[in-house]
């Protein structure tokens, strides 16, 4: 596989939330706007990135009964950072997110990636894969967002675009529900109309 | 009357899965049979509470005391994992048939964030040891009551004509989704 494609792969074809439904917990819970969203996949993305370049770097000294517990100590860490960086930089998303980002150490995405590419690879793939699967995710939580903002409050990235309210259960608990299981449908649409 | 308030708070109003979105792997993986699903709440409950107690612990005797309260994230997760751990092998010594039930859904739990989740709003919320552990119990129980009836839809579901690009995953959230509204229903009642 080349490192394009390497990069790629993230966005449709394993495509972390879409089509591998790994870490749907952010992806529901924090996908009321699309700013939101957005916000979520970025703080992802580093700690994937992170991770994936440290965990390569360290395959090789890590013993292999312990790998498990030596790889969560790693993604804390970059959790960690990342926490006290958006406390500080960006405190109104960060309430916003509010637990969910202690939370993305327990996303299976970012300890999948460690133990299934990053600990097998070297550092300039596994930073590339990162890269592509944490943007893979921004876009589907970027796009759902959107998606439910447009639905439930008529408006994109905080500019209204009709007057009134829109269908107010969108951006509330069970439209999110509602609105990734039709995306998740319509991918799987798209990708076997491809392969026919 | 005020743990009353936080259970029943917990339990319907803002159902862990259903209105906080924590655990959503767990509730789409196991919940395609009832059986299963009955076996991993009880698994959940168990390591939640015991997970709950344990962080409290050290969150206030430890963490606080020494200013480095930022160490939550990496001290909570280490705790939890080794915690799941080592829940599985007592389990193993002193009871064949409880490890039996229970024993594949140990695994999964270290990476199940309802837990997490928990132990870091008991920290959040400012509870204090009875209220936290009365809340991670109500908590888990919501989480064993949304699995659970999930579990008995997908169960009838099996037997529906579903569009084929919707079976699985999507019809299961679909369904989540209109479980949820039904649960909104219990808004405003505390």
């Amino acid at each position: 596989m080349n490192q394009m494609q390497n990069f790629t792969k993230g966005f449709i074809k394993e495509n972390p939330i879409l089509v591998l439904v790994l870490g749907a917990c952010p992806a529901l819970a924090t996908t009321s706007s699309a700013l939101n969203g957005f916000g979520m996949g970025i703080a992802t993305t580093f700690v994937l990135v992170g991770s994936n370049l440290v965990v390569s770097l360290l395959s090789g000294l890590i013993p292999d009964k312990v790998r498990i517990p030596a790889f969560i100590v790693v993604i804390a860490s970059f959790v960690t950072i990342v926490d006290l960086v958006m406390q500080a930089y960006v405190p109104d998303l960060y309430k916003t997110l509010g637990i969910f980002i202690p939370l993305i150490v327990v996303n299976c995405i970012v300890l999948g990636r460690a133990e299934a590419f990053a600990s097998k690879n070297n550092v300039l793939s596994s930073l590339i894969d990162g890269l592509g699967m944490g943007l893979g995710f921004t876009m589907a939580l970027g796009i759902l967002g959107a998606l439910r903002e447009i639905l439930g409050n008529g408006s994109i990235l905080d500019i209204k675009f009709i007057s009134g309210d829109g269908i107010l259960v969108f951006i509330l608990a069970p439209g999110a529900f509602i609105a990734l299981g039709y995306m998740i449908a319509l991918i799987r649409k798209i990708k076997k109309h491809k392969i026919s | 009357m005020e743990y009353i308030i936080i259970i029943i708070s917990a339990l319907i109003v803002n159902n862990i899965v259903l209105a906080q979105f924590l655990g959503i792997c767990p509730f789409l993986g196991v919940s395609s049979k009832v059986n299963t699903a009955v076996g991993m709440s009880g698994a959940v409950t168990f390591v939640m509470v015991l997970a709950t107690v344990v962080t409290y612990l050290i969150q206030t005797f430890i963490l606080e005391p020494l200013g480095i309260s930022f160490m939550q994230t990496i001290t909570f997760i280490l705790i939890i994992a080794s915690l799941v751990q080592m829940v599985e092998i007592i389990l193993k010594k002193i009871s064949q048939s409880l490890y039996q039930a229970l024993g594949i859904f140990l695994p999964l739990i270290t990476t199940n964030c309802a837990v997490l989740g928990v132990a870091i709003l008991v920290v959040k919320k400012d509870y204090n040891l009875l209220e936290g552990v009365v809340f991670s119990a109500a908590n888990a129980l919501g989480f064993g009551l949304a699995l659970i009836i999930l579990a008995g839809i997908r169960e009838q579901l099996d037997l529906a004509d579903v569009p084929e690009g919707m079976k699985g995953v999507p019809v299961s959230l679909i369904a989540a989704g209109i479980l949820a509204l039904a649960f909104m229903g219990f808004t405003g009642i505390v």
